[in-house]
Formats: structure tokens, C-alpha cells, sequence
């Protein structure tokens, strides 16, 4: 396909699956040589199926098959020094790092008063100091560089409040915080820093019966279709969910060259959700 | 790739700056082209045209002032005819007239900015989306940094700009079961004669007698995150192009701004 990222390295956390692994495919079909961290194994407080080696390795397949070279690493953002670790092995297999992509999150759920000391910690843990910590092990990598572009991936909810995720409302948005004065820190080296807001995206993520049955707790067992005629009530446009693709191809916007001239900016990916 | 061969889009203001080079990005993508502008730019309206069909696409280019709907109609009309479809309208068209404090502006330039920057749009989106098939489409209307923040003596231009994400956001609304996507482009300061001229530079520089072009950069560069003066008009078309594409296929009622961090620097 195109060639709107030769020669670039794009590091991507959460890679295994869904919007991470749309990155790294899409990337990689553009020119891209990627690293890709996942922790490949589930976290504790969230009831999601995690991802697993298998899909870490379906990733790389994929990557391959696009033309692209990979390093991929078993790491969990929560722990800064295998972040930082990976980040140096990758960059130094790779010969460098242009582009970062920090996708890696988790969803669990209650309401506000009902939350967990430990659901609370460990959302923030991993969706907020998570992105934070990638932030810090590659920043130095992109100054090297001369330049560069951070997409950080935060949500609808980055952007307005949603009912019974607060912590996860709370990190998005903290996302936005993070991704605001790091645009400015790292202006003066070329280096662009942006967020995107999905509304949601067709991963496992959200196809669970967990997050299912939480738009229609008026059923015990409720099917794709049922979920999907529930999820669409929260789009302007008539469709249930986006596919991650859509979201690695807004990410693949930002990080090319076209916009060159974008930093410090939200971009929804939501089919009108927070206009609605 | 992008899903934009063969199709058709109508620009206004697409004589020159920013307009032309959305008619030459989207010619690049291999879709046809009405390029609609004032009478007076004529000239370079033809040139844009000749920059489209050098891309091996067709441009149907004819002339309305965005203010005169029945002139619009008849113009977006006229280009549909010949190209058979309409699939993207991009309401380029604008002014950025000589600013004064909010208290001193006239009657006849609060009123004459309005016209173009909103009600031209307004106009445009009309005249267009009678032509939009079944089949869903793309609007993308430009704004500007002053369409999410103020600055002092631009109350007409400012207050337009706002007005147009109202616009859109009400748009949105109203297209979304259709398929079709409504959302603004928000542009800095944009290398075109609309900044790049003896006004505007006095401006920028008055603790100078004289100033040049290369003394208003440095003034622009300060304002930016990135050590950049301004953005070039590719960079606001490749982000419309990127909206009307098939990767910005769930992308609407979105404020997408390109202005090197201004807004995010203040």
C-alpha cells in the first residue's frame, strides 16, 4: 500500500489486540517498522478477557505480512522498567523511534460510591500513569530523532462523564492533561503530542458480556445485535461501534507528515458521540 | 485508498490560498472538482482549474459571490450537471476584513462579514446538499482559531467563526441518520495573502517603522508551539482530505484545528 510512514519506527503499547494492533498493522502497510508491547495477560480488578501471547503473536504475523519489521515484547506499562527496557532493545534493534503510540488501557465498572480502593488504583495505574510512563521511556528516543509525533489514546469519555466509569472518565481525561503539556515540553524539539477519542470500538474490550449487559441490563444473556441496537442510540451517525481500524487510520493521520503542523489537539474518532 | 476517486466536491474561495489547494488535493485523490469564487478573482480561478485537470481530473469552475444564494444555486448547478454527482462540500470562502475595536466597527462591516463567513456557508451547505445522493457525504466547513478563542478588534470575524461550528454542530446533528458527516477545520495563521500582507505585518510588528515579511515571522513563530511562522495552505487541504476520506469515515461534528499549537500555547 502507501508509503505515508517509510522509514519511521512506531512504538505501540497494548499491541496484541484490537486498536493497538490495527496500529501496528496499519502503520506497517504505510512503511513502518514497529515495537510492540503488551502485557499479554489479564489485570487484576478487570473481568475482560485479556489478551494473550497468541494475539501478541497473530500481531506480528500481521505486521510481517504487511512488509513491515517487529520487535514485540511480553511488558506491562505498570512496571517502569520494563517499559523503559523494551523501549531501548526495540529502538536499538530498529535504529530509532519517530512515532509512539500509547494504546494500552483497561475498562472495569461500578458506580462512583461503589468503587474498589483497588479498581480505582489500578485504573489509573494503567490507563493514566501507564501512558505516562511511555511517555517518559520514549520521549528522549523521539528528541534524539529530531522530531516526531505521540498519539496518546483516550476515549470518549475523555471528554465528557459517563455512568459508572469514573475512574476510567478520570484517566481518559487525565490523558488529555498529560498529552496537553507534553505538546508544549516537546514542541521546541518537532515533537507533536495528540490524543483521539474513540466512542466504541468493535474489540473485545466492549464484546464481553460484561460491558453487553451493562447496556442492557434489561437482559440476562444479550447478543451482538441486541448490544449493537443499544450502542447505537449513542452515535449521531447510525452505527453501533467503530472498528479499530478507524481509529489506527486517524492515529495514522497524525502521525504522518500531513500533519505536520497538528499538536496539542483532541481528535474524536466517535461517529458525533460527544455532540450528541 | 482513500475512497475519494471519483468523486465530486465543491470548493468556494477556490481562486486561491487555502481554496485552491483543497481543489489540488482532492484532485490528487482523484475526484472532480467545482471551484466556485467571486467574479474579480476569475483569473485565478481559471488557474486553479488548469492545476486540477494537470491532475488528469475535471473542474467545472463558475462564479458566485457565496453572499447571493440565487447566484450559488445556479453555480453549484451548473457544476453538478457536467460532473454527474456531489459527494463533499468544502465551504472555504471567508474574508478577514481590516479589524477595530468591537465598539467601532460599522454597520456595513459587521454585516458584509457575516454575509460571507456565515451566511455563505450557510448558502453553500443549501446549495449542495439538495445534489447528495443516498449514498452519504462529507462537509466540511473551514473556521478558524478565532472559531475557539477571541482577539481583540475582530469581533465580526471572530463572532462568524464561532457561529460556523454552531452551525455545524447543528448539521451534524441533523445529517447523522443520512450518512453524512459534518465537521470544521480550524486553520492558524495560514501562508496566504489573507496574513501575508503590508497590513497585517504593520500589525504584527508596530514596534517597527518598516517591517518586512521575515520580522512578522518572528512575531507569528512566538505565538506557536512549533518553532514555525505559519502553515501552509497543504496542510489545512490534507486535513479536509482527510475528513472527506474514507478514513475519517466515523468522524463528525469534530472541531479539528491545524495551527502548529496557537491556540494551545495561549
Amino acid at each position: 500500500m502507501g508509503g505515508r510512514l517509510t522509514g519511521k519506527v512506531a512504538l505501540i503499547t497494548g499491541a496484541a489486540r484490537g486498536i493497538g494492533r490495527a496500529q501496528a498493522v496499519r502503520f506497517a502497510q504505510e512503511g513502518a517498522d514497529i515495537i510492540a508491547l503488551d502485557i499479554c495477560g489479564p489485570v487484576d480488578t478487570v473481568v475482560v478477557p485479556p489478551a494473550t501471547p497468541a494475539d501478541l503473536d497473530e500481531t506480528t504475523r500481521l505486521v510481517g505480512e504487511a512488509g513491515g519489521r517487529i520487535v514485540a515484547e511480553v511488558v506491562d506499562v505498570r512496571d517502569a522498567n520494563a517499559v523503559q527496557h523494551a523501549t531501548d532493545r526495540g529502538v536499538d534493534r530498529l535504529g530509532g523511534l519517530d512515532i509512539v503510540c500509547a494504546t494500552a488501557g483497561i475498562t472495569s465498572r461500578a458506580m462512583t460510591v461503589d468503587l474498589s480502593e483497588s479498581a480505582w488504583q489500578t485504573m489509573l495505574d494503567v490507563n493514566l500513569t501507564g501512558v505516562w510512563r511511555t511517555c517518559r521511556a520514549t520521549a528522549p528516543h523521539l528528541i534524539d530523532r529530531g522530531g516526531g509525533a505521540m498519539i496518546l489514546t483516550s476515549s470518549i469519555a475523555g471528554l465528557k462523564g459517563l455512568v459508572g466509569v469514573a475512574h476510567y472518565t478520570a484517566a481518559k481525561y487525565g490523558i488529555v492533561g498529560l498529552m496537553r503539556s507534553l505538546a508544549k515540553e516537546l514542541a521546541p524539539h518537532n515533537v507533536r503530542v495528540n490524543t483521539v477519542h474513540p466512542t466504541n470500538v468493535d474489540t473485545p474490550m466492549i464484546q464481553n458480556d460484561h460491558v453487553r449487559g451493562a447496556f442492557r441490563p434489561d437482559l440476562k444473556h444479550v447478543t451482538r445485535e441486541q448490544f449493537a441496537e443499544a450502542a447505537c442510540s449513542m452515535n449521531m451517525l447510525a452505527i453501533p461501534w467503530v472498528e479499530p481500524v478507524d481509529v489506527a487510520n486517524a492515529c495514522l493521520f497524525l502521525a504522518s507528515d500531513e500533519a505536520r503542523y497538528i499538536t496539542s489537539v483532541a481528535l474524536p474518532v466517535d461517529a458525533g458521540s460527544t455532540q450528541r | 485508498m482513500s475512497g475519494l476517486c471519483d468523486k465530486v466536491v465543491v470548493v468556494t474561495g477556490a481562486a486561491r490560498g487555502m481554496g485552491r489547494a483543497h481543489c489540488e488535493r482532492f484532485a490528487d485523490e482523484g475526484a472532480d472538482v467545482i471551484a466556485i469564487d467571486i467574479p474579480a478573482a476569475a483569473d485565478e480561478l481559471r488557474d486553479t482549474a488548469t492545476e486540477v485537470e494537470k491532475r488528469g481530473r475535471r473542474c467545472v469552475a463558475a462564479m458566485a459571490d457565496v453572499a447571493d444564494f440565487a447566484a450559488l444555486t445556479a453555480a453549484v448547478e451548473a457544476g453538478v450537471a457536467e460532473l454527474g454527482r456531489l459527494d463533499v462540500i468544502v465551504a472555504n470562502a471567508g474574508i478577514y476584513p481590516a479589524g477595530a475595536p468591537t465598539w467601532e466597527l460599522t454597520e456595513e462591516l459587521w454585516r458584509r462579514t457575516l454575509d460571507v463567513n456565515l451566511t455563505g456557508v450557510w448558502h453553500t451547505v443549501r446549495a449542495g446538499l439538495t445534489h447528495f445522493g443516498d449514498h452519504g457525504g462529507s462537509i466540511i466547513l473551514i473556521s478558524s482559531t478565532n472559531g475557539l478563542r477571541g482577539t481583540a478588534n475582530t469581533a465580526h470575524y471572530t463572532s462568524s467563526k464561532h457561529a460556523v461550528v454552531g452551525l455545524a454542530r447543528t448539521l451534524a446533528n441533523e445529517l447523522g441518520e443520512r450518512g453524512i458527516r459534518v465537521n470544521t477545520v480550524h486553520p492558524g495563521a495560514v501562508a496566504t495573502t489573507m496574513i501575508l500582507n503590508d497590513v497585517t505585518v504593520r500589525q504584527l510588528r508596530p514596534d517597527l517603522e518598516k517591517p518586512t515579511i521575515d520580522d512578522a515571522a518572528e512575531a507569528l513563530t512566538a505565538r506557536h508551539l512549533l518553532p514555525v511562522p505559519w502553515v501552509e495552505p497543504v496542510d489545512i487541504a490534507n486535513a479536509v482530505v482527510f475528513l472527506a476520506s474514507d478514513e475519517g469515515r466515523y468522524i463528525t461534528g469534530t472541531q479539528l484545528v491545524v495551527d502548529a499549537g496557537l491556540l494551545a500555547r495561549a
